[in-house]
């Protein structure tokens, strides 16, 4: 191999490097590469997220010249969802200059980027998904579950239905069925709803729904059967319509059901018709257009004729919202770390230092606009995935309203076993355990 | 189905084998030089792990007769089982792993092959969509496949072979075209043997195979066994050459026709034509794609330049089957000859 | 299980039994071109969602729904004539492998055109059909699946009529039987084949229609050849019945699976388990249930 390399090397010095032209200099411009997925199954929440995250990056460029007067700018990809299809984007994309960060909003393909872009010391944002072990920042540096991932959640969708129940005591005798969708990504939370249960003393049963999920019966007979008290929903694309209609049609009052984090939408509640009416489901972004930034995004984006949304309609909506928030998060790491490296292009790697700084209280949340869209995020070194807070919204047949006070996950309890899997993980990829001193540096 | 027997009229024929060596020296010597990151991440790897898959495809489809949707499946066995081997077998050598991947791939492809025992055409084809979905059931279902990983997704160990190690793009490009050329070299021997021959007696006359003692029981077992094997390798080669990770869904249905397509576009019972069909597979679209954007992305956004794509890639399958039936392989042979034809008269 | 609960096994099975309806519904669509032409059209899903979201879309422009089903219909049957026309034509005598390709690409093309024609939202269908369950002695039944098994079960009823006492039906007949005597007396194919494509359109719009209330006018809705093909190989490629009692078996089987043994597999048995139903099935009768007793290859 070094053989090779060296040859290489030499073959480039020779000039015969064809891809060695050189950079042009370049203006102040920090770039947002997109793998986005505006066709194919899971289009409607592509659109969206891809859709808010845009017109974010549109009304801070347009509304204050960029961030400190770095423009911002980005370029899309096509993914369809598909992996291989992730890759090949990532490799196009990763030519562009002054690459702040990767947001795939997608597992597989961001598992699929994880060697990649670590190798690369670029930061990959999984806002409320990816890898659960991720959030250990000593094992990752560069990988980071922003706001919520699948465990918080689950204890998120537990401490919800415990104050609906008058307190964790009550959860005891109580039961519970989880019904999730048959990938990878259904399974993630099974071994969590067994520690709670254990220690609440509620009563659980998880079923499976094959994917795609288009035939339900089975599973809610079985629910009928089982008499819970609650269904959590962990479903995925037509999975959630159908389970709401399938509980309809079986006679499970549906307001005892409660959606995860990818069950939340209005895609997914839309084709279930009445059956959804009354369905309650997690999120960590409130929906809906009143919020001070989404009005300036209307104000200052749609009404100038450059929104991403093509159906106005849809602002406002839980992916669009989602979106929005990812660009304000995104935007603010872009942020603190030019407070500390200069007002200028940042590396990956200095944007990843900005990450690892990204606190936001109440009160800064409020200052950019978004009070009550989302609570606050505290990111470290070593937790990449900031404590975000859980709210819960009711759909009412046109709108998702929000049905409680922000609530916290126990992120003490689940902590230890997180960083039991990524302790794992770093041993069997040999990675040594990075320490605050190595993520205070950053290269450049 | 007749024209396919072209193919074994010049067995080892010294053209072939200078051409396959000529593109040998040029993707050894040459590429890794030149090529750039994008060249061997987006296209050479996919690229080399779909040909190999054609090519194990092509013996079980071309060869022996017996259509299989169920290819994805196979490479998800062996992409798991390698993982697997690796990961709970002490200073088992990669190479080690990748064979026993192979041969647990090939097991499971006997198993399903059973049923071609005793059935035809799109019975079988559809009865292999039971290992379609069963495969991908049983990988995500038992967690011990992936080592109890919360999400179910296992990352590929560092790819190294006696003490070499394969690691970045180039190295990961030259494993798998190590891999893909020892394979296919297998391949091409064993249909130009009397093994080879049996496959074909049993495609095309089953009672005639049977009647001249072809055992054609066995003869399709082994085709299913042989098939799956590289296919099962082609799947090791997708997930720790190409996209270093591995999740269950990767393996779909989609996959599967995907590499029926090479099959057919490439050239039924041709190994070349697997690497051919291949090429058109990965390169087509992002040729059109990048066509797309680069013509009409001011215009539209990428969701109706992806559309226009999918209708466009569909066209063109349909008019490529309706106007080289025989494949690419064939449209290559007829160029070549034309182009001999009008040397000599130069 | 101290007691056998047949109540709640009743409810199981007819549960199953309904759903098997839907997957029959898909399954003949796939039956009538293959009877006619001898092809798998695996397009079948993509005309499906073309349909469904042609219609919706139509309806949510403000279209009352009987113009909407009859502009829906008419563009069914020009899309069908036209696959006949520039695709199936130029493949006759091609082989069955190189033809169920082309169906393939045709299904991209009719995804493509029907998102981009339509957008990538997701629809909801509402048919004005209350699914709210009504209890039969204690077993509860699904007022939406009752009606989509008598909406199944008199289109099978028309079908057949059609195909038994018209001339184009006796044509068809013809077809399926022999292409070659059929075209020796004379039969004109193109327009035989033309109507069957028709009905293989209707049979996607309502199918389309069905499936849509269930889960909503979305890409998914094409998945659903997925749950046919077990009932295909059960009920045998050409035969109408054999779609309908393959149904019936896959959707009963696969539910009472799910209920009844799932747990050992640790649950969500039901994607693969109406296949290995159907394989041991024709290992026993390799032509499925009714299917006709030939030797093809591919």
């Amino acid at each position: 191999m070094t053989l090779y390399t060296k040859i290489r090397a030499a073959a480039f010095a020779a000039g015969i490097g064809l891809a060695a032209i050189a950079a042009p200099a370049l203006a102040d411009e920090q770039h947002f590469p997109l793998q986005s997925y505006r066709v194919g199954p899971y289009a409607a929440g592509g659109t969206g997220f891809f859709g808010g995250f845009i017109d974010y990056l549109n009304l801070i460029n347009t509304r204050d010249g960029g961030v400190n007067g770095v423009k911002l700018t980005w370029s899309e990809a096509e993914t369809q969802y598909e992996v291989e299809r992730g890759v090949e984007a990532y490799e196009r994309l990763k030519s562009n200059q002054g690459i702040a960060a990767w947001n795939p909003l997608s597992v597989g393909i961001a598992y699929a980027m994880i060697d990649r872009i670590t190798q690369d010391k670029v930061p990959l944002i999984t806002i409320n998904h990816g890898r659960t072990d991720s959030t250990d920042g000593r094992v990752f540096p560069y990988v980071f579950p922003l706001l919520l991932n699948p465990y918080s959640e689950t204890s998120g969708i537990v401490n919800y239905i415990a104050s609906k129940e008058g307190g964790l005591e009550s959860l005891k005798g109580k039961k519970i069925v989880v019904l999730y969708h048959g990938s990878p990504y259904g399974k993630e939370t099974i071994p969590i709803y067994e520690l709670l249960a254990e220690k609440y003393g509620f009563e659980l049963q998880q079923i499976e729904v094959p994917h795609p999920g288009n035939e339900q019966q089975s599973q809610w007979l079985t629910i009928r059967r089982a008499k819970p008290d609650y269904v959590v929903l962990r479903g995925w694309g037509v999975m959630n319509p159908v389970a709401l209609k399938t509980a309809a049609k079986t006679g499970f009052p549906v307001d005892h059901i409660i959606g995860n984090v990818w069950s939340n939408s209005e895609e997914d509640v839309i084709p279930a018709g009445d059956a959804a009416k009354g369905y309650t489901a997690i999120t960590t972004q409130a929906s809906g257009a009143e919020y001070p930034v989404v009005k300036e995004i209307v104000k200052t984006v749609y009404d100038a004729g450059k929104g991403n949304l093509e159906d106005k309609n849809r602002i406002g909506s839980v992916y669009h919202n989602l979106g929005i928030v990812n660009g304000i998060l995104n935007v603010e790491a872009v942020r603190i770390a030019q407070e500390k490296f200069g007002k200028r292009t940042l590396t990956g790697d200095e944007v990843r230092w900005g990450f690892e700084h990204l606190q936001l209280d109440p009160a800064r949340v409020e200052a950019l606009g978004a009070k009550d869209l989302f609570h606050s995020i505290n990111v470290t070194w070593d937790n990449h995935e900031g404590n975000g807070y859980v709210t819960f919204q009711q759909w009412d047949g046109k709108k998702w309203n929000v049905v409680s006070d922000w609530i916290a996950p126990d992120w003490a309890l689940l902590r230890p076993i997180i960083e039991k899997s990524s302790e794992a993980y770093a041993a069997e990829k040999g990675i040594k355990l990075r320490t605050a001193e190595d993520a205070e540096a950053a290269t450049n | 189905m007749s024209t396919v027997t072209a193919d074994l009229s010049p067995p080892l024929s010294l053209p072939f084998h200078a051409g396959a060596l000529a593109v040998l020296a040029v993707a050894y010597l040459v590429v890794p030089f030149i090529g750039s990151s994008y060249l061997f991440e987006a296209i050479l790897l996919p690229f080399l792990a779909l040909s190999l898959a054609g090519v194990g495809l092509n013996i079980l489809t071309g060869y022996a007769g017996q259509v299989s949707l169920g290819s994805a499946a196979f490479m998800a066995v062996g992409a798991f089982a390698a993982y697997n081997f690796n990961l709970r077998v002490e200073a088992l050598p990669l190479i080690g792993s990748i064979v026993l991947a192979g041969l647990s791939a090939a097991a499971i492809g006997i198993v399903f092959g059973l049923p071609s025992l005793r059935l035809r055409g799109f019975y079988l084809a559809v009865s292999t969509l039971a290992a379609q979905f069963f495969v991908q059931w049983a990988l995500t279902k038992f967690g011990w496949f992936s080592n109890n990983s919360a999400s179910g997704v296992i990352d590929a160990p560092p790819l190294s072979l006696a003490g070499l190690s394969f690691e970045g793009p180039v190295g990961r490009y030259l494993f798998a075209l190590t891999v893909v050329a020892v394979l296919t070299f297998l391949a091409y021997r064993l249909v130009s043997s009397q093994t080879g021959r049996n496959f074909i007696a049993v495609r095309d006359n089953e009672t005639a195979a049977r009647i001249i003692g072809v055992p054609v029981l066995r003869t399709k077992l082994l085709a299913f066994g042989v098939s799956s094997f590289i296919i099962g390798v082609a799947g090791v080669l997708w997930a720790f050459a190409y996209l270093r990770t591995v999740e269950p869904a990767g393996f779909n249905l989609d996959r599967s026709f995907q590499i029926l397509f090479i099959v057919i576009i490439g050239g039924l019972a041709s190994i070349r034509g697997a690497f051919f069909g291949a090429a058109l597979i990965v390169v087509f679209p992002l040729v059109l794609s990048r066509l797309g954007a680069f013509l009409l992305g001011d215009i539209f956004d990428s969701g109706v330049l992806d559309m226009t794509q999918r209708i466009v890639i569909g066209a063109f399958i349909i008019l490529f089957l309706v106007l080289e039936p025989d494949g690419l392989v064939a449209l290559w042979d007829r160029l070549k000859s034309r182009i001999t034809a009008a040397l000599r008269r130069a | 299980m101290a007691e056998f609960d047949w109540l709640f096994f009743t409810e199981v099975l007819i549960g199953g039994l309904l759903s098997g309806v839907m997957y029959s519904l898909v399954a003949i669509g796939f039956v009538l071109i293959y009877k006619t032409s001898g092809v798998l059209n695996f397009s079948q899903g993509a005309l499906l969602l073309f349909a469904a979201l042609t219609f919706v879309s139509l309806v949510e422009k403000g279209v009352p729904f009987a113009a909407a089903f009859a502009i829906t219909f008419a563009a069914m049957v020009v899309i069908g004539v036209a696959i006949e026309r520039t695709v199936l034509r130029p493949l006759t005598n091609k082989p069955p492998i190189t033809l169920f390709m082309a169906t393939l690409g045709l299904s991209y093309i009719i995804e493509g055109a029907a998102q981009l024609i339509w957008g990538t939202q997701v629809h909801g269908l509402d048919l004005g059909i209350e699914d709210i369950p009504f209890d039969v002695g204690g077993v509860f039944i699904s007022q939406f699946d009752i009606f989509a098994a008598v909406v199944a079960a008199s289109m099978v009823g028309a079908l057949s009529a059609f195909f038994r006492y018209t001339r184009i039906g006796l044509g068809f007949r013809a077809v399926a039987d022999d292409q070659f005597a059929a075209l020796a007396v004379g039969l004109k194919l193109p327009w035989i084949w033309a109507s069957v494509w028709a009905a293989a359109g209707l049979v996607a719009l309502v199918a389309g229609l069905l499936w849509g209330a269930r889960l909503g006018v979305q890409f998914s809705l094409s998945l659903v050849v997925l749950k046919a093909l077990p009932v295909l190989v059960l009920g045998g490629f050409d035969s109408i019945l054999g779609a309908i009692v393959g149904g019936l078996l896959v959707g009963a089987s696969e539910k009472l699976a799910e209920v009844y043994i799932g747990d050992y597999f640790g649950g969500g048995i039901e994607g693969w388990f109406a296949y290995v139903v159907a394989l041991a099935f024709l290992l026993i009768r390799p032509s499925g249930l009714f299917g006709q007793k030939l030797v093809e290859r591919v």
